[in-house]
């Protein structure tokens, strides 16, 4: 039997400290709505941040705190890190202020992601329903299943709502997309009489989507809610449930699974999540009354 | 001396090992006497150890009792656990410049290595579960890592179980099996007042060669059997934990959560002592000169924002607070961790200001299928013709 | 005891002026249910086997997620119905519904009513009809309220 109590001790020496931040400078800031903005980083050492789409990093208000914001960058844009916040408290309200200059702490990329680069992802159709800001942490994968390399010619539909017309974010990668190729689809909840776009909610736009259901994946994000009745209602039209993936959210403090705040079930969202197939445990965690 | 080897010691030789252990620059701790509960402490010799005490302990109730012998280890465990050393209830992480230059990396390195003296098998069970949360996943938690590496643990089989232990079921305890450095066991007998030690590593082998030590006999490995046989058969709490993550899991309606929730005042006592609960808040503050520092402190998920999302905390209710610590303790842990998150200490039994016995509300959740709340309705008799529909007064 | 269901059934406004054969044919698949002040009628994602026709007490129609907590759509009082689901596949409740108060229904089960409808075309298009009828009100009434008709930008 081995000496375990060494087992301990015959640890690789640990790297730099997960827990320390990496200063980033805001390069580049833009104001999608009245409580949601967009900041480009670049590193102060100038290296190249890693990610996929789907995950997240935790920036830091230095002096305010730090928060868990999706990565919105597409990994085919060259050039600084983008992360579109929503202020709903104290730390992304200090985010939502920066301005070019500013320093903003950054640790990850943490979390799994919406996994453009599987083979789930590479052929067939996808149907990418986004609800408010969940349109954020899907803009780097629509944008690369935009681009994919897909032989058999699989579309991408992008369903997107909004409460009202000003509070749809990204109009521009919006129009871009549908000149690239996909097919979008955008709905709001209610609309000023100037508005000749479609009203109502996203799941009424999913039957216009013209894929077929038996080879086609779809990637949810928004409020749990919504994305559970659109998982519920795409699965009525015949997708399978395990090609079915959500973005959950619970409170991320430490982004590495230690300070069990992120927990949902089994799972440990900054390490398990936050994509996670809609299949099984996770349908029935997002109805599980927790009062 | 080597990994595995066993030899006798009497009470001098523990001094002198003890003594050992401070003079090679350790910093000795191990159980004591204090504010009446056994608790770390300095330890310099082994007249720092709890000598000649008892543990009464039950759901709610904990009395240490004098007995006025010379023996060390007959109680079992105190509210205090050796988390506390490698990871302390509040630590800071970080300083730096308001620009993001780091001016401080923390205290965790360059401390002094520490040797517990006198740990309990199911103390090192949970130390295995920590090393487990954070040292084993992607990246390793350089804070705990940086006096949890160096420890040396020198651990006290158990011989006088309290009423609120179960490490029997837990498969942790009364006997030490690994990840120690020596193993003691207290052996009672006419030969005097000696230990049986059990070498578990090279540096423990080392320490042991230092002190004078006898050649074990037979009588005395029976002695140790005996001591380990009585400990598990005065075991009196179980936990039946075969299926028993599927169980809880169906549990998860039962009208019990609610009961239980009647009695749990949400304080987190048992999140305070429990050896393995690891969950943290994180917390920046900065001061005049614009210094940020980063805090670490211990959090229990019976805080009412431990779930706090923009929107308000996810979990209100009592119910669901109780839920998601039990049902992780015994069933989501395996699921993120591939350990049980319960070595069996008991402290959350003692220690429960009214006094809840996990045991027993695992056993009241699982005994049968109970799912209740949900329609459709008990019957009633139907009444002979249309009632008023004012929906009010009538029972 | 099924005289009494018979009576309450066609005494309830969904049903009301059906004729006796009919009211007694949908009596066969009812009982006489109670429920407690914040016991749950119906769950969200379980399956959707009853129509509650409500006589006594008040009932809330709500939503769940951990990002909102529990919210109120509406309420439904006596005289109403509650549950409607199990119309069509896949047969599973959208929303939850929970007694405010004492609530006493007579439960319909779902697969019997079915049944009722499949077996007897006529039954099928009455009941239907009178469904759609509430359907088509509630939908009004819906519509109106995500007007925000009393909202702030009403100057008065």
């Amino acid at each position: 039997m081995p000496a375990e109590a060494s087992a301990v001790r015959d640890r690789p020496p640990i790297g730099p400290d997960p827990l320390e931040p990496v200063p980033y400078r805001v390069v580049d800031r833009r104001r999608e709505t009245d409580d949601v903005t967009t900041l480009s980083l670049e590193s102060l050492a100038g290296t190249v941040p890693v990610f996929v789409p789907g995950q997240f990093n935790m920036l830091t208000a230095y002096g305010v705190g730090e928060a868990a914001i999706s990565v919105s960058s597409s990994r085919r844009e060259v050039g600084a890190l983008r992360h579109t916040v929503r202020d709903v408290g104290p730390v992304t309200a200090a985010l939502c202020r920066a301005r070019p200059g500013d320093v903003v702490g950054v640790r990850g990329a943490f979390g799994t992601p919406w996994g453009v680069d599987g083979d789930d992802l590479a052929t067939g159709d996808v149907v990418v329903v986004a609800g408010g800001i969940g349109l954020a942490p899907l803009r780097g994968a629509i944008d690369e299943l935009i681009h994919r390399a897909d032989p058999d010619g699989g579309r991408v539909f992008v369903v997107a709502g909004a409460r009202e017309p000003a509070q749809i974010i990204f109009g521009d990668d919006l129009e871009d997309w549908g000149r690239a190729g996909a097919v979008i689809a955008v709905t709001v909840d209610t609309a000023p009489s100037n508005w000749a776009g479609h009203i109502g909610l996203v799941t009424s736009l999913l039957g216009g989507v013209d894929c077929d259901p038996a080879t086609t994946a779809s990637l949810i994000c928004g409020p749990e809610i919504m994305m559970r009745f659109t998982a519920r209602a795409l699965i009525d039209r015949g997708l399978d449930p395990r090609r079915i993936r959500v973005s959950m959210e619970r409170n991320m403090q430490c982004g590495l699974g230690w300070c069990g705040h992120c927990q949902l079930g089994p799972f440990l969202l900054c390490r398990d999540g936050p994509v996670l197939p809609y299949a099984g445990e996770v349908a029935r965690l997002m109805t599980e009354r927790e009062r | 001396m080597r990994f595995g080897s066993t030899a006798t010691i009497d009470r001098r030789g523990l001094d002198l090992l003890i003594a050992g252990l401070v003079e090679a620059g350790f910093e000795t701790k191990g159980p004591t006497v204090r504010d009446g509960a056994i608790m770390p402490g300095t330890i310099l010799t082994s007249a720092d150890l709890p000598a000649g005490v008892r543990d009464a302990q039950g759901p709610g109730r904990y009395r240490l009792e004098q007995v006025g012998n010379d023996r060390l280890f007959d109680w079992a465990v105190g509210p205090g656990s050796w988390k506390a050393e490698f990871f302390p209830p509040s630590q800071e992480l970080w300083r730096s410049t308001p620009t993001g230059e780091i001016a401080s990396h923390g205290p965790g390195t360059g401390t002094t290595p520490l040797a517990i003296v006198g740990a309990r098998p199911c103390e090192l069970a949970a130390m295995a579960v920590l090393d487990r949360v954070l040292l084993d996943g992607a990246v390793s938690d350089p804070h705990y890592a940086a006096r949890r590496v160096d420890a040396f643990v020198m651990v006290a089989e158990c011989g006088a179980p309290a009423s609120t232990c179960f490490c029997t079921s837990m498969g942790t305890g009364p006997s030490a099996d690994s990840h120690f450095d020596l193993a003691l066991t207290e052996l009672d007998g006419d030969t005097g007042h000696r230990f049986l030690v059990r070498v578990g590593s090279d540096r423990g082998a080392a320490v042991l060669e230092g002190v004078p030590h006898a050649e074990t006999v037979p009588a005395e490995l029976a002695a140790r059997d005996r001591v380990l046989a009585a400990a598990s058969d005065a075991i009196i709490r179980t936990i039946h934990t075969e299926g028993l993550a599927r169980r809880l899991a169906d549990a998860v309606d039962h009208p019990r959560w609610e009961e239980i929730a009647e009695r749990c005042l949400a304080c987190g006592n048992c999140t305070l002592v429990c050896p393995t609960c690891f969950c943290s808040d994180v917390s920046d503050t900065t001061d005049l000169t614009g210094e940020v520092r980063r805090d670490r402190t211990w959090a229990s998920c019976f805080d009412l924002d431990h779930s706090y999302l923009h929107g308000g905390p996810v979990r209100t209710s009592v119910s669901s607070r109780y839920r998601q610590w039990l049902t992780h303790k015994l069933s989501t842990w395996w699921d993120q961790f591939d350990t049980p998150g319960c070595v069996g200490c008991g402290r959350c039994v003692a220690w429960c200001p009214v006094g809840i016995d996990l045991t027993a509300e695992v056993a009241a959740l699982t005994a049968d299928d109970g799912r209740a709340g949900i329609g459709p309705g008990r019957p009633t008799d139907a009444e002979s013709g249309p009632e008023s529909t004012s929906g009010e007064g009538t029972p | 005891m099924t005289a009494g269901v018979d009576a309450l059934v066609a005494s309830h406004p969904l049903f009301a002026g059906l004729p006796g054969d009919v009211t007694s044919g949908i009596a066969q698949c009812a009982r006489n249910v109670a429920f407690g002040p914040g016991e749950l009628l119906l769950v969200e994602g379980r399956p959707a086997d009853t129509l509650f026709l409500l006589r006594r007490g008040r009932v809330a129609i709500e939503i769940h997620a951990a990002d909102r907590g529990t919210l109120v759509v509406e309420t439904v009082d006596a005289g109403g119905a509650v549950g409607w689901s199990w119309l069509f596949p896949p047969y599973r409740w959208h929303f939850d519904a929970r007694a405010l108060g004492p609530v006493g229904a007579v439960a319909i089960d779902a697969a019997c009513l079915r049944s009722a409808m499949e077996a007897d075309d006529a039954l099928g298009r009455l009941l239907v009809t009178r469904v759609a009828g509430v359907l088509l009100e509630r939908l009004q009434a819906t519509r109106l309220r995500l007007l925000d008709l009393y909202g702030a930008d009403r100057a008065g």
